[in-house]
Protein backbone atom coordinates (compact mmCIF):
# COMPACT_ATOMS: atom_id res chain seq x y z
CA UNK A 1 0.00 0.00 0.00
CA UNK A 2 1.43 3.27 -0.61
CA UNK A 3 1.70 6.08 1.63
CA UNK A 4 -1.09 7.84 2.38
CA UNK A 5 -0.57 11.72 1.89
CA UNK A 6 -2.21 13.66 4.56
CA UNK A 7 -2.70 17.75 4.38
CA UNK A 8 -4.13 18.33 7.94
CA UNK A 9 -4.95 21.68 9.14
CA UNK A 10 -2.50 22.76 11.85
CA UNK A 11 -2.92 26.23 14.19
CA UNK A 12 -5.25 28.35 15.78
CA UNK A 13 -7.51 30.94 15.70
CA UNK A 14 -4.58 33.14 15.37
CA UNK A 15 -3.51 31.61 12.14
CA UNK A 16 -1.91 28.06 11.14
CA UNK A 17 -1.46 26.47 7.31
CA UNK A 18 -1.92 22.77 5.96
CA UNK A 19 0.72 20.13 6.87
CA UNK A 20 2.04 17.76 4.83
CA UNK A 21 2.37 14.13 6.82
CA UNK A 22 3.18 10.88 4.71
CA UNK A 23 1.84 7.82 6.95
CA UNK A 24 2.55 3.84 6.33
CA UNK A 25 -1.60 3.02 6.48
CA UNK A 26 -3.00 -0.63 6.19
CA UNK A 27 -6.04 -2.88 5.39
CA UNK A 28 -8.98 -0.79 6.62
CA UNK A 29 -7.87 2.10 8.02
CA UNK A 30 -10.03 4.96 8.70
CA UNK A 31 -9.23 8.52 8.65
CA UNK A 32 -9.18 8.81 12.28
CA UNK A 33 -6.59 5.79 12.23
CA UNK A 34 -4.22 7.86 9.73
CA UNK A 35 -4.77 11.02 12.53
CA UNK A 36 -3.79 9.50 15.56
CA UNK A 37 -0.84 7.88 13.44
CA UNK A 38 0.43 11.29 12.96
CA UNK A 39 -0.15 12.41 16.46
CA UNK A 40 1.25 8.95 17.59
CA UNK A 41 4.70 9.32 15.11
CA UNK A 42 5.15 12.57 13.71
CA UNK A 43 2.94 15.44 15.44
CA UNK A 44 2.39 14.33 19.73
CA UNK A 45 0.82 17.97 19.72
CA UNK A 46 -1.54 17.84 16.94
CA UNK A 47 -5.22 18.64 18.39
CA UNK A 48 -7.81 15.81 17.69
CA UNK A 49 -11.65 15.26 19.51
CA UNK A 50 -12.78 12.01 19.25
CA UNK A 51 -13.93 9.39 21.94
CA UNK A 52 -15.72 6.55 20.52
CA UNK A 53 -14.43 5.56 17.10
CA UNK A 54 -17.57 4.05 16.36
CA UNK A 55 -19.79 6.11 15.11
CA UNK A 56 -21.30 7.01 18.07
CA UNK A 57 -20.18 9.83 20.00
CA UNK A 58 -20.34 12.30 17.54
CA UNK A 59 -17.16 13.76 18.95
CA UNK A 60 -14.64 13.57 15.94
CA UNK A 61 -16.39 15.47 13.25
CA UNK A 62 -14.34 17.55 10.63
CA UNK A 63 -14.18 18.17 7.19
CA UNK A 64 -12.37 15.15 5.08
CA UNK A 65 -11.61 16.47 1.26
CA UNK A 66 -14.05 19.71 2.10
CA UNK A 67 -16.68 17.03 3.00
CA UNK A 68 -18.05 16.91 6.64
CA UNK A 69 -18.10 13.70 7.91
CA UNK A 70 -17.30 11.70 10.89
CA UNK A 71 -13.58 10.84 10.94
CA UNK A 72 -13.96 7.44 12.47
CA UNK A 73 -16.54 6.34 9.49
CA UNK A 74 -14.64 7.62 6.97
CA UNK A 75 -12.87 4.63 5.20
CA UNK A 76 -9.68 5.61 3.88
CA UNK A 77 -10.07 3.34 0.74
CA UNK A 78 -12.95 5.65 -0.32
CA UNK A 79 -10.18 7.88 -1.83
CA UNK A 80 -7.97 7.51 -4.67
CA UNK A 81 -4.42 6.04 -3.08
CA UNK A 82 -1.78 8.07 -3.61
CA UNK A 83 -3.68 11.38 -3.96
CA UNK A 84 -3.11 13.94 -1.11
CA UNK A 85 -6.28 14.02 1.37
CA UNK A 86 -7.27 17.29 3.25
CA UNK A 87 -7.96 17.48 6.85
CA UNK A 88 -9.24 20.36 8.01
CA UNK A 89 -11.62 21.52 11.31
CA UNK A 90 -15.14 22.20 10.46
CA UNK A 91 -15.20 25.67 9.46
CA UNK A 92 -18.48 27.31 10.98
CA UNK A 93 -17.29 27.01 14.45
CA UNK A 94 -14.27 29.21 16.03
CA UNK A 95 -11.54 27.13 16.00
CA UNK A 96 -9.62 25.83 19.01
CA UNK A 97 -6.55 24.38 17.80
CA UNK A 98 -5.63 21.91 14.86
CA UNK A 99 -8.75 19.88 14.28
CA UNK A 100 -10.84 21.08 17.39
CA UNK A 101 -13.46 23.55 17.13
CA UNK A 102 -15.66 25.33 19.95
CA UNK A 103 -19.10 23.73 19.70
CA UNK A 104 -20.90 26.25 22.67
CA UNK A 105 -23.04 27.28 20.34
CA UNK A 106 -25.25 24.35 19.89
CA UNK A 107 -25.46 24.02 23.62
CA UNK A 108 -26.24 27.42 23.78
CA UNK A 109 -29.36 26.97 21.38
CA UNK A 110 -30.08 23.39 23.00
CA UNK A 111 -30.81 25.66 26.08
CA UNK A 112 -33.70 27.57 24.83
CA UNK A 113 -36.07 24.84 23.42
CA UNK A 114 -38.76 24.50 25.07
CA UNK A 115 -38.86 21.41 26.97
CA UNK A 116 -41.29 18.41 27.00
CA UNK A 117 -44.52 19.28 28.86
CA UNK A 118 -46.51 15.75 28.92
CA UNK A 119 -50.44 15.99 29.67
CA UNK A 120 -51.92 14.75 32.33
CA UNK A 121 -51.10 10.89 33.69
CA UNK A 122 -53.36 8.42 33.78
CA UNK A 123 -55.24 7.01 37.12
CA UNK A 124 -52.69 4.72 37.52
CA UNK A 125 -49.95 7.38 36.77
CA UNK A 126 -48.44 6.06 33.78
CA UNK A 127 -48.40 7.38 30.12
CA UNK A 128 -49.84 5.08 27.29
CA UNK A 129 -48.83 5.22 24.09
CA UNK A 130 -49.53 3.19 20.88
CA UNK A 131 -46.52 2.21 19.18
CA UNK A 132 -47.72 3.86 15.69
CA UNK A 133 -47.22 7.24 18.31
CA UNK A 134 -44.02 7.21 18.71
CA UNK A 135 -42.51 5.47 15.41
CA UNK A 136 -42.31 8.63 13.65
CA UNK A 137 -40.11 10.36 16.57
CA UNK A 138 -37.42 7.40 16.18
CA UNK A 139 -35.58 8.72 13.80
CA UNK A 140 -35.11 11.73 15.54
CA UNK A 141 -33.67 10.28 18.67
CA UNK A 142 -30.94 8.99 16.35
CA UNK A 143 -28.86 11.81 16.52
CA UNK A 144 -25.49 11.49 18.27
CA UNK A 145 -25.15 15.56 18.55
CA UNK A 146 -22.07 15.29 15.85
CA UNK A 147 -23.41 18.79 14.83
CA UNK A 148 -22.31 18.06 11.46
CA UNK A 149 -25.66 19.24 10.02
CA UNK A 150 -25.20 22.11 12.10
CA UNK A 151 -21.99 22.70 10.63
CA UNK A 152 -22.64 22.22 7.00
CA UNK A 153 -25.97 24.29 6.86
CA UNK A 154 -25.10 27.23 5.09
CA UNK A 155 -27.60 29.65 6.74
CA UNK A 156 -24.86 30.04 9.44
CA UNK A 157 -21.62 28.42 7.60
CA UNK A 158 -21.34 31.32 5.38
CA UNK A 159 -23.16 33.84 7.29
CA UNK A 160 -22.60 33.52 10.82
CA UNK A 161 -24.72 36.83 11.18
CA UNK A 162 -27.66 34.53 11.57
CA UNK A 163 -26.51 32.69 14.43
CA UNK A 164 -28.56 34.33 17.18
CA UNK A 165 -31.91 34.04 14.93
CA UNK A 166 -31.12 30.54 13.55
CA UNK A 167 -31.26 26.98 15.82
CA UNK A 168 -29.91 25.11 13.33
CA UNK A 169 -31.18 21.41 11.14
CA UNK A 170 -30.14 19.58 14.64
CA UNK A 171 -32.50 21.44 16.62
CA UNK A 172 -35.03 21.28 14.40
CA UNK A 173 -34.69 17.61 14.56
CA UNK A 174 -34.96 17.81 18.62
CA UNK A 175 -38.14 20.12 18.14
CA UNK A 176 -39.74 17.77 15.57
CA UNK A 177 -39.09 15.31 18.18
CA UNK A 178 -41.44 17.66 20.83
CA UNK A 179 -43.68 18.84 18.52
CA UNK A 180 -44.87 15.58 17.21
CA UNK A 181 -44.75 13.96 20.36
CA UNK A 182 -48.27 11.74 21.40
CA UNK A 183 -48.02 13.33 25.26
CA UNK A 184 -46.66 16.56 24.65
CA UNK A 185 -49.06 19.46 24.77
CA UNK A 186 -46.50 22.46 24.41
CA UNK A 187 -47.09 24.31 21.08
CA UNK A 188 -43.61 25.41 19.65
CA UNK A 189 -45.09 27.13 16.39
CA UNK A 190 -44.54 30.39 18.01
CA UNK A 191 -40.64 29.51 18.96
CA UNK A 192 -39.79 28.03 15.46
CA UNK A 193 -40.93 30.97 13.75
CA UNK A 194 -39.73 33.85 15.88
CA UNK A 195 -36.43 32.48 17.81
CA UNK A 196 -35.40 29.25 15.95
CA UNK A 197 -35.48 31.27 12.84
CA UNK A 198 -37.03 27.81 10.69
CA UNK A 199 -37.88 30.17 7.44
CA UNK A 200 -34.51 31.19 7.53
CA UNK A 201 -33.98 27.32 5.93
CA UNK A 202 -34.83 27.52 2.46
CA UNK A 203 -35.01 23.07 2.70
CA UNK A 204 -31.47 22.89 -0.03
CA UNK A 205 -30.70 19.47 2.24
CA UNK A 206 -27.19 19.64 3.09
CA UNK A 207 -27.86 18.83 6.75
CA UNK A 208 -29.78 15.35 5.44
CA UNK A 209 -26.71 14.74 3.19
CA UNK A 210 -24.40 14.69 5.68
CA UNK A 211 -26.00 13.59 8.62
CA UNK A 212 -24.12 10.25 9.93
CA UNK A 213 -27.07 9.13 11.58
CA UNK A 214 -29.16 8.86 7.90
CA UNK A 215 -31.90 11.37 9.81
CA UNK A 216 -34.16 12.51 7.03
CA UNK A 217 -33.80 15.62 8.43
CA UNK A 218 -35.34 18.32 5.80
CA UNK A 219 -38.09 15.75 4.56
CA UNK A 220 -39.60 14.04 7.89
CA UNK A 221 -38.13 17.13 10.76
CA UNK A 222 -37.93 20.37 9.07
CA UNK A 223 -40.70 20.38 6.36
CA UNK A 224 -43.18 18.91 8.82
CA UNK A 225 -42.61 21.81 10.61
CA UNK A 226 -42.46 24.62 8.09
CA UNK A 227 -46.25 23.04 7.55
CA UNK A 228 -47.27 23.55 10.61
CA UNK A 229 -46.46 26.75 10.73
CA UNK A 230 -48.06 27.43 7.65
CA UNK A 231 -50.80 26.05 9.50
CA UNK A 232 -50.09 28.32 12.42
CA UNK A 233 -49.81 31.36 10.83
CA UNK A 234 -49.92 31.44 7.11
CA UNK A 235 -52.90 29.54 6.57
CA UNK A 236 -56.47 31.47 6.33
CA UNK A 237 -58.77 28.12 6.25
CA UNK A 238 -56.60 26.36 8.95
CA UNK A 239 -56.94 29.54 10.89
CA UNK A 240 -60.90 30.06 10.39
CA UNK A 241 -61.65 26.25 11.28
CA UNK A 242 -59.52 26.99 14.54
CA UNK A 243 -62.01 29.89 15.25
CA UNK A 244 -64.94 27.62 14.67
CA UNK A 245 -64.01 25.00 16.48
CA UNK A 246 -62.43 26.80 18.66
CA UNK A 247 -58.90 24.61 19.51
CA UNK B 1 -2.16 31.68 6.78
CA UNK B 2 -4.38 33.36 9.23
CA UNK B 3 -7.57 31.03 9.80
CA UNK B 4 -9.90 33.49 8.66
CA UNK B 5 -8.17 32.38 5.02
CA UNK B 6 -9.56 29.19 5.84
CA UNK B 7 -12.98 30.50 6.62
CA UNK B 8 -13.16 32.26 3.03
CA UNK B 9 -11.76 29.46 1.32
CA UNK B 10 -14.94 28.41 -1.32
CA UNK B 11 -14.64 24.90 -0.63
CA UNK B 12 -11.69 21.91 -0.27
CA UNK B 13 -14.14 19.87 -2.06
CA UNK B 14 -12.37 18.09 -4.97
CA UNK B 15 -15.16 16.14 -6.07
CA UNK B 16 -17.24 17.28 -9.28
CA UNK B 17 -19.79 19.40 -7.39
CA UNK B 18 -20.78 21.46 -10.17
CA UNK B 19 -22.31 18.72 -12.00
CA UNK B 20 -25.32 18.40 -10.47
CA UNK B 21 -26.26 22.00 -10.21
CA UNK B 22 -25.40 21.86 -14.05
CA UNK B 23 -27.27 19.29 -14.97
CA UNK B 24 -30.33 21.04 -13.13
CA UNK B 25 -29.91 24.28 -14.84
CA UNK B 26 -30.20 22.78 -18.42
CA UNK B 27 -32.48 20.34 -17.33
CA UNK B 28 -35.05 23.05 -15.15
CA UNK B 29 -33.71 26.09 -17.99
CA UNK B 30 -34.66 23.80 -21.11
CA UNK B 31 -38.30 22.66 -19.73
CA UNK B 32 -39.33 26.81 -19.06
CA UNK B 33 -37.84 27.91 -22.35
CA UNK B 34 -39.82 25.19 -24.03
CA UNK B 35 -43.62 25.29 -22.19
CA UNK B 36 -42.97 29.07 -22.52
CA UNK B 37 -42.91 29.22 -25.91
CA UNK B 38 -45.53 26.07 -26.34
CA UNK B 39 -47.54 27.97 -24.10
CA UNK B 40 -47.30 31.10 -26.23
CA UNK B 41 -48.04 29.68 -29.87
CA UNK B 42 -51.82 28.79 -29.02
CA UNK B 43 -51.52 26.85 -32.25
CA UNK B 44 -51.41 23.08 -32.29
CA UNK B 45 -52.27 21.98 -28.96
CA UNK B 46 -54.71 19.20 -29.86
CA UNK B 47 -55.46 16.47 -32.18
CA UNK B 48 -58.59 15.17 -32.69
CA UNK B 49 -59.05 13.79 -29.51
CA UNK B 50 -55.97 14.49 -28.12
CA UNK B 51 -55.13 17.45 -26.06
CA UNK B 52 -51.74 19.44 -24.80
CA UNK B 53 -51.78 19.32 -21.14
CA UNK B 54 -50.51 22.71 -21.27
CA UNK B 55 -54.01 23.67 -22.72
CA UNK B 56 -56.07 21.90 -20.70
CA UNK B 57 -58.66 23.26 -19.61
CA UNK B 58 -58.98 25.19 -22.51
CA UNK B 59 -60.41 28.31 -21.47
CA UNK B 60 -61.25 30.58 -24.60
CA UNK B 61 -63.32 33.42 -23.52
CA UNK B 62 -63.74 35.89 -26.46
CA UNK B 63 -62.37 39.06 -24.58
CA UNK B 64 -58.94 37.23 -23.90
CA UNK B 65 -56.97 38.41 -27.29
CA UNK B 66 -53.50 35.84 -26.38
CA UNK B 67 -52.68 32.25 -25.64
CA UNK B 68 -55.36 30.04 -23.97
CA UNK B 69 -52.70 28.58 -22.18
CA UNK B 70 -51.89 32.06 -20.28
CA UNK B 71 -55.35 31.77 -18.42
CA UNK B 72 -54.60 28.38 -16.80
CA UNK B 73 -51.03 27.79 -16.64
CA UNK B 74 -50.43 29.68 -13.54
CA UNK B 75 -51.37 27.25 -11.80
CA UNK B 76 -49.61 24.19 -12.30
CA UNK B 77 -46.67 26.39 -12.92
CA UNK B 78 -47.60 28.00 -9.15
CA UNK B 79 -47.23 24.29 -7.96
CA UNK B 80 -44.06 23.45 -8.97
CA UNK B 81 -42.37 26.35 -8.42
CA UNK B 82 -43.29 26.53 -4.98
CA UNK B 83 -42.85 22.90 -4.25
CA UNK B 84 -40.26 21.97 -1.64
CA UNK B 85 -38.05 19.58 -4.18
CA UNK B 86 -37.83 22.14 -7.02
CA UNK B 87 -36.88 25.06 -4.22
CA UNK B 88 -34.17 23.08 -3.50
CA UNK B 89 -33.19 22.61 -6.86
CA UNK B 90 -33.26 26.07 -8.16
CA UNK B 91 -32.41 27.56 -4.52
CA UNK B 92 -29.10 25.62 -5.51
CA UNK B 93 -28.59 25.35 -9.08
CA UNK B 94 -29.80 29.22 -9.96
CA UNK B 95 -29.20 31.10 -7.19
CA UNK B 96 -26.31 29.35 -5.32
CA UNK B 97 -27.38 29.55 -2.08
CA UNK B 98 -25.19 27.43 -1.76
CA UNK B 99 -24.59 25.79 -5.00
CA UNK B 100 -23.40 22.52 -2.96
CA UNK B 101 -23.03 21.30 0.32
CA UNK B 102 -20.01 22.82 2.06
CA UNK B 103 -19.52 25.01 -1.06
CA UNK B 104 -19.79 29.00 -0.53
CA UNK B 105 -22.87 30.30 -1.12
CA UNK B 106 -22.79 32.89 -3.89
CA UNK B 107 -24.32 35.83 -2.10
CA UNK B 108 -22.85 38.04 0.87
CA UNK B 109 -26.38 38.88 3.03
CA UNK B 110 -28.91 35.95 3.56
CA UNK B 111 -32.41 36.08 4.91
CA UNK B 112 -33.65 32.63 3.50
CA UNK B 113 -37.42 32.37 3.37
CA UNK B 114 -38.27 35.23 6.16
CA UNK B 115 -39.70 37.63 4.29
CA UNK B 116 -41.09 38.79 0.95
CA UNK B 117 -41.09 37.68 -1.43
CA UNK B 118 -39.91 34.01 -0.17
CA UNK B 119 -42.58 34.35 2.30
CA UNK B 120 -45.00 33.36 -0.36
CA UNK B 121 -43.60 30.02 -0.80
CA UNK B 122 -45.75 29.52 2.48
CA UNK B 123 -48.82 29.04 0.26
CA UNK B 124 -47.73 25.93 -1.45
CA UNK B 125 -50.82 23.80 -0.17
CA UNK B 126 -52.91 26.45 -1.77
CA UNK B 127 -51.45 25.04 -5.21
CA UNK B 128 -51.81 21.68 -4.25
CA UNK B 129 -55.28 22.07 -3.94
CA UNK B 130 -55.52 24.19 -7.01
CA UNK B 131 -53.23 21.31 -9.15
CA UNK B 132 -55.46 18.13 -7.58
CA UNK B 133 -58.53 20.52 -9.54
CA UNK B 134 -56.40 20.65 -12.51
CA UNK B 135 -55.73 16.77 -12.10
CA UNK B 136 -59.25 16.09 -12.64
CA UNK B 137 -59.25 17.58 -16.04
CA UNK B 138 -56.37 16.13 -17.01
CA UNK B 139 -57.52 12.62 -16.12
CA UNK B 140 -60.74 13.14 -18.43
CA UNK B 141 -58.36 14.43 -21.33
CA UNK B 142 -56.43 10.95 -20.83
CA UNK B 143 -60.04 8.89 -20.57
CA UNK B 144 -61.40 11.07 -23.75
CA UNK B 145 -57.79 10.31 -25.68
CA UNK B 146 -59.51 6.34 -25.65
CA UNK B 147 -62.58 7.71 -27.60
CA UNK B 148 -62.41 7.98 -31.35
CA UNK B 149 -65.15 8.76 -32.93
CA UNK B 150 -67.61 7.90 -30.88
CA UNK B 151 -65.72 4.12 -30.38
CA UNK B 152 -63.04 2.85 -28.14
CA UNK B 153 -59.52 2.70 -29.56
CA UNK B 154 -55.36 3.10 -28.26
CA UNK B 155 -53.53 5.31 -30.36
CA UNK B 156 -50.08 6.15 -29.37
CA UNK B 157 -51.17 9.05 -27.96
CA UNK B 158 -53.93 7.57 -25.54
CA UNK B 159 -50.98 5.80 -23.75
CA UNK B 160 -48.70 8.86 -23.57
CA UNK B 161 -51.44 10.86 -22.21
CA UNK B 162 -52.73 8.45 -19.30
CA UNK B 163 -49.07 7.33 -18.41
CA UNK B 164 -48.50 11.58 -18.29
CA UNK B 165 -51.77 12.07 -16.03
CA UNK B 166 -50.37 9.07 -14.10
CA UNK B 167 -46.94 10.37 -13.17
CA UNK B 168 -48.72 13.98 -12.78
CA UNK B 169 -50.92 12.15 -10.04
CA UNK B 170 -48.14 10.29 -8.00
CA UNK B 171 -46.13 14.01 -8.34
CA UNK B 172 -49.00 16.22 -6.57
CA UNK B 173 -49.74 12.60 -3.89
CA UNK B 174 -46.57 12.80 -3.03
CA UNK B 175 -46.60 16.55 -1.89
CA UNK B 176 -44.99 17.26 1.27
CA UNK B 177 -48.61 19.50 1.78
CA UNK B 178 -50.66 16.51 1.11
CA UNK B 179 -48.33 14.21 3.35
CA UNK B 180 -48.94 17.06 6.21
CA UNK B 181 -53.16 17.69 4.93
CA UNK B 182 -52.91 13.60 4.87
CA UNK B 183 -51.67 13.27 8.49
CA UNK B 184 -48.67 14.63 9.20
CA UNK B 185 -49.99 17.57 11.33
CA UNK B 186 -51.24 14.83 14.01
CA UNK B 187 -49.51 14.00 16.84
CA UNK B 188 -51.41 11.05 17.67
CA UNK B 189 -52.08 8.60 15.38
CA UNK B 190 -53.93 5.90 17.26
CA UNK B 191 -56.70 8.06 17.19
CA UNK B 192 -56.92 8.64 13.70
CA UNK B 193 -56.18 5.15 12.18
CA UNK B 194 -57.61 6.05 8.68
CA UNK B 195 -55.41 9.21 8.37
CA UNK B 196 -52.78 7.44 9.80
CA UNK B 197 -53.40 4.92 6.74
CA UNK B 198 -52.86 7.52 4.35
CA UNK B 199 -50.29 9.63 5.57
CA UNK B 200 -48.20 5.98 5.47
CA UNK B 201 -49.10 5.60 2.42
CA UNK B 202 -48.20 9.21 1.18
CA UNK B 203 -44.88 9.21 3.04
CA UNK B 204 -44.25 5.92 1.04
CA UNK B 205 -43.83 8.07 -2.41
CA UNK B 206 -43.27 11.11 -0.48
CA UNK B 207 -39.60 9.53 -0.37
CA UNK B 208 -39.44 9.60 -4.42
CA UNK B 209 -40.88 12.96 -4.55
CA UNK B 210 -37.94 14.36 -6.71
CA UNK B 211 -38.54 11.45 -8.97
CA UNK B 212 -41.79 11.81 -9.42
CA UNK B 213 -41.39 15.77 -10.39
CA UNK B 214 -38.68 14.98 -12.83
CA UNK B 215 -40.39 12.15 -14.18
CA UNK B 216 -43.55 14.23 -14.45
CA UNK B 217 -42.25 17.47 -15.74
CA UNK B 218 -40.62 15.26 -18.80
CA UNK B 219 -43.82 13.54 -19.44
CA UNK B 220 -45.87 16.83 -19.36
CA UNK B 221 -43.50 18.52 -22.51
CA UNK B 222 -43.24 15.01 -24.37
CA UNK B 223 -47.00 15.28 -24.44
CA UNK B 224 -47.78 18.31 -25.47
CA UNK B 225 -44.27 17.29 -28.27
CA UNK B 226 -46.45 14.42 -29.50
CA UNK B 227 -49.79 15.83 -29.62
CA UNK B 228 -47.82 19.08 -31.31
CA UNK B 229 -46.39 16.81 -34.47
CA UNK B 230 -49.40 15.22 -35.04
CA UNK B 231 -51.37 18.56 -35.07
CA UNK B 232 -48.61 19.77 -37.50
CA UNK B 233 -49.08 17.14 -39.40
CA UNK B 234 -44.70 16.17 -38.99
CA UNK B 235 -45.42 12.36 -37.59
CA UNK B 236 -48.60 10.07 -37.89
CA UNK B 237 -50.33 8.81 -34.47
CA UNK B 238 -49.77 5.20 -34.28
CA UNK B 239 -53.54 3.38 -33.64
CA UNK B 240 -53.11 -0.20 -31.65
CA UNK B 241 -56.99 -0.69 -31.37
S1 LIG C 1 -31.97 22.08 4.64
FE1 LIG C 1 -32.19 23.93 5.87
S2 LIG C 1 -31.36 23.43 7.86
FE2 LIG C 1 -30.67 21.84 6.43
S3 LIG C 1 -28.65 22.57 5.78
FE3 LIG C 1 -30.14 23.31 4.28
S4 LIG C 1 -30.73 25.36 4.96
FE4 LIG C 1 -29.71 24.34 6.70
S1 LIG D 1 -29.00 15.35 13.13
FE1 LIG D 1 -27.44 14.00 12.24
S2 LIG D 1 -25.84 15.43 11.56
FE2 LIG D 1 -27.15 16.57 12.95
S3 LIG D 1 -26.15 16.41 14.92
FE3 LIG D 1 -27.65 14.75 14.80
S4 LIG D 1 -26.54 12.99 13.99
FE4 LIG D 1 -25.27 14.80 13.63
S1 LIG E 1 -15.04 9.02 17.68
FE1 LIG E 1 -17.11 8.84 18.33
S2 LIG E 1 -18.15 9.35 16.50
FE2 LIG E 1 -16.11 9.31 15.84
S1 LIG F 1 -45.36 19.43 -4.95
FE1 LIG F 1 -43.35 19.16 -4.26
S2 LIG F 1 -43.64 19.44 -2.16
FE2 LIG F 1 -45.63 19.83 -2.85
Amino acid sequence: MPDAIMRVWRGDATGGAFKEYRVPTDEGMVVLDVIHKIQATQANDLAVRWNCKAGKCGSCSAEVNGRPRLMCMTRMNLFPAGEPITVAPMKTFPLIRDLVTDVAFNFGVAKTVPAFKPGRSEADGTFRMMQQDIDRGQEFHKCIECFLCQNVCHVIRDHPENMPAFAGPRFFVRLAALEMHPMDTDSRAEYLRLKAGLAFCNITKCCTEVCPEHIHITDNAIIPLKERVVSEYYDPVAWLLRKLVGK
Amino acid sequence: MPASELAATATLRKDTWWLEPLLIVLGLGGFVVYTTWAALQGAHYEYQNYLSPFYSPTLTPSWWPWSPAILILWGPAGFRLTCYYYRKAYYRSFWWSPPACAVRDAHGAYTGETGFPLILQNIHRYFFYVATAFLIFLWYDAIYAFIFDGRFGIGLGSIIMVVNVALLSMYSFSCHSCRHLCGGCLDKFSSSPLRYRLWRMVTTQNESHMLWAWLSLVSVALTDVYIRLLSMGIIRDARFF
